[in-house]
């Protein structure tokens, strides 16, 4: 069978299971166009390029599968660009396809020709140009399998126009993916894991450092496993979070510069850290030097380039987390661990995140009280996307994930205007679940313009912005760090509310505390999206903060105001 | 923690024969700010398949991160830092030099104790071909300095580890379990 390399791209993206496209038409994508309005496709018309990257992101953090983003070439293609590296240092399944010009006219500066795939090449897993038609189909099978397997990550594939004209035989057995053979490296040796029990079985204060390999690899049931049989507790990174049940008394939170005050001191005063799918970012470790010294490491992880990359280790175990855990399993022996569970116990009465429910209405109204309020009434079953700044950390105290996929967040990267495109594709990818956007009123400035996108697909989904008027990760730095200058960060916003009425989007506005369970419950009962403009108190903060490159035990503690601290648990 | 003491690293990689992959490989060493102090490409037996020997002045750390992330890379099949491995080394410099009447005696002396060979001879100058360990040509360039270097090309390192420590591409397709072997000791 005859078919153009525009109508194989589209045939084999139905057979490789895509259901979802984001994009944005060009014309050097144009053929692939044509040939979408003839399949079983369904095309979600962006408003900007990076929005589709993100969606295709949002995605593929929703369920598990690969994104897939499309634009045409020039502007197009460099408008995915931040989208693109989003996903690379989230480790995101993304495949983004774009038109390119035709391949007699490569490297002449024609009309919108750019070289994409240079300047992609650092922030993407692999990308590839497609020249010929017969090449569509087998680099359409090898983009997926590349993005989606070991440690998954963006693929660009860059298609001439030319290749997309031209007629070719389509036989989709023979464009099986061809890649080179590889070394497999995840045959770690006998002594090391050897070494990695005897560590496990020795340790008198040990703790498990869950990353998000762990949601990647699909071992959430064996890693609970894991934990109850060695009686480990758990801290999460930001990304980890939701792969292991908040509620579960062995999980004691989100580690790191914005991680509550007992994790980082279980943390610094363990004999032992359990890495498992994550990478000893600078925002988890602090100051290298100082960071859990006491402590000998293992580190379970897929990509070998982590090893020892931040945090030299005494065991490296690497491969698929859900093998090595199924391997480990066996070998570990039950640990009662009274003391060091008692001892954490006490850190963490000691500063107990206040139960900010039981807070007495003082007029005021804070961001966590927002969250929390959200938390209680989704009962903690949405799926929240979050941007990025103070709203995206204290989502990560005060909304409790107890299922993997439901927090989804630019950990690495730190994209600002990520939330509202990514929310719009996870919504795509789980339509019968709730999905809530939480935004600053920063970064839903920059992709505010997907509201068209929403109506325009009739999607429901609910926006709460958490609006202070400043840009206010960066307004807290200048307060602690630069003697509250605070340059460039004051923002003027248009009326939320109103704008989203524009675009034909319900809007409310709420400035107090009383006014936020109702208008969240009935955003939740209305069949279409709403926005609703939480007007925070301004000059708020994120506590615990351990200062950029401090000592993980030295934190700046939560002030001693009743407002905000209270030390009864529930 | 070993002490990180930079020093020169040699690597070699197979990696696929085609456009665009010694972008790649040179890309990355630039992210990981690793300087390549030399880089040869070339064929293998298999013409689908170059092989390359990267020399990084950097410290094991960095060679073990610029190995790990080399062979991340889709068209890299396997990057071995082999610097402490027993190896052979070889770069290869063709080197034009001053060479008038009164000089010409005395170059051929050092030339013959160098073991280069002359591979053109011009009225006022040769050009010598030298290959050899780095320190060989080094040498050689020291001496010759005085007469007069006019040119020099050099390739740049090759290395080979020796005898039955065989470093060869892997061949099977991946999920073979016979990929595990590739690399190690000769059976």
């Amino acid at each position: 069978m005859k078919l153009t390399g525009a109508e194989i791209l589209c045939e084999s993206l139905t057979r490789l299971g895509v259901r979802h496209i984001f994009g944005y038409p060009g014309g050097a994508i144009l053929p692939v166009y044509d040939a979408l309005g003839k399949s079983k496709l369904h095309h979600i018309l962006v408003r900007h390029e990076q929005g589709a990257t993100h969606m295709a992101d949002g995605y593929a953090r929703a369920s598990g599968g690969v994104g897939v983003a499309m634009a045409t070439s020039g502007p197009g293609a460099t408008n995915m660009v931040t989208g693109i590296a989003t996903a690379m240092l989230d480790s995101s399944p993304v495949v983004c396809i774009t038109g390119q010009v035709s391949s007699k006219l490569l490297g002449s500066d024609a009309f919108q020709e750019i070289d994409i795939t240079g300047i992609t090449m650092p922030i993407t897993k692999h990308n590839v140009v497609v020249s010929r038609a017969d090449d569509v189909a087998r680099t359409a099978r090898e983009a997926f399998l590349i993005a989606n397997s070991g440690r998954p990550g963006p693929v660009l594939v860059d298609i001439t126009k030319d290749a997309q004209q031209a007629s070719t035989e389509f036989n989709w057995e023979a464009s099986a993916p061809q890649l080179p053979p590889k070394r497999l490296r995840n045959h770690h040796d006998q002594a090391e894991f050897d070494r990695a029990v005897e560590l496990l079985n020795s340790a008198k204060r040990p703790i498990i450092l869950a990353g998000r390999g762990i949601m990647l690899s699909g071992a959430m049931r064996v890693f609970e496993q894991f934990v109850r049989a060695g009686n480990f507790p758990v801290a999460m990174t930001l990304l980890g979070i939701g792969c292991f049940p908040a509620k579960d008394p062995m999980n004691l939170g989100m580690m790191g510069m914005h991680g509550e005050a007992w994790v980082n001191h279980a943390i610094q005063e363990s004999d032992l850290l359990i890495a498992v799918g994550m990478r000893f970012d600078d925002r988890v470790t602090g100051d290298l030097r100082t960071y859990a010294k006491g402590a000998r490491k293992i580190h379970i992880e897929i990509d070998r380039a982590e090893i020892n990359k931040n945090v030299p280790v005494d065991a490296a175990l690497i491969g698929d987390a859900r093998e090595v855990l199924e391997k480990l399993l066996p070998a570990l022996e039950k640990r009662e661990r009274g003391d060091w569970l008692a001892h954490i116990r006490e850190l963490k009465g000691d500063s107990a995140v206040r139960d900010i429910q039981n807070l007495p209405d003082s007029g005021h109204l804070y961001a966590a009280h927002v969250i929390n309020d959200l938390w209680k009434e989704t009962k903690g079953e949405a799926i929240v996307v979050t941007d990025v700044g103070q709203h995206q950390m204290w989502e990560a105290q005060y909304y409790h994930h107890d299922q993997p996929r439901t927090l989804i967040t630019s950990g690495g990267l730190g994209t600002m205007g990520f939330a509202l495109p990514a929310a719009i594709g996870a919504k795509f990818a789980k339509p019968d679940s709730e999905v809530w956007v939480v935004v600053g009123d920063g970064g839903f400035q920059m992709t505010m313009s997907e509201l068209a996108t929403i109506v325009q697909e009739k999607i429901k989904i609910n926006i709460a912005i958490i609006n202070n008027g400043y840009l206010g990760m960066v307004r807290q730095w200048q307060e602690f760090f630069y003697d509250k200058r605070y340059v460039a960060t004051p923002l003027v916003a248009p009326d939320f509310a109103a704008l989203a009425n524009a675009f034909g989007i319900r809007g409310e506005r709420i400035t107090s505390r009383g006014d936020v369970t109702p208008t969240i419950r009935s955003a939740r009962e209305a069949s279409e999206t709403v926005l609703i403009d939480f007007r925070v108190e301004q000059e708020d903060s994120v506590y615990p903060m351990v200062p950029a490159g401090g000592s993980l035990h030295e934190m700046i503690r939560r002030p001693n105001n009743p407002l905000v601290e209270t030390a009864t648990e529930p | 923690m070993k002490k990180a003491e930079a020093s020169m690293q040699t690597l070699v990689a197979y990696v696929e024969n085609k456009p665009g992959v010694l972008n790649r490989v040179a890309s990355l060493a630039r992210r990981l700010a690793i300087n390549i102090d030399s880089l040869t490409v070339g064929p293998t037996e298999n013409e689908e398949i170059a092989r390359m020997t990267i020399v990084a002045h950097t410290d094991e750390k960095g060679a073990h991160r610029l190995e790990a992330s080399l062979e991340k890379l889709v068209d890299v099949l396997l990057a071995e830092n082999i610097s402490e491995r027993s190896l052979l080394e070889r770069d290869l410099a063709l080197i034009k030099v001053l060479a008038d009447q009164q000089s010409r005696p005395h170059l051929m002396e050092l030339i013959k104790v160098f073991r280069a060979r002359v591979v053109d001879v011009a009225p006022e100058s040769l050009i010598l071909e030298v290959s050899g360990t780095v320190d060989k040509i080094d040498g050689l360039l020291e001496v010759l300095r005085p007469f007069g270097v006019l040119e020099m090309a050099r390739t740049g390192r090759i290395a080979m580890t020796r005898g039955g420590d065989l470093l060869r591409p892997p061949v099977a397709a991946p999920g073979d379990a016979d990929l595990a072997s590739t690399g190690s000791k000769l059976k």
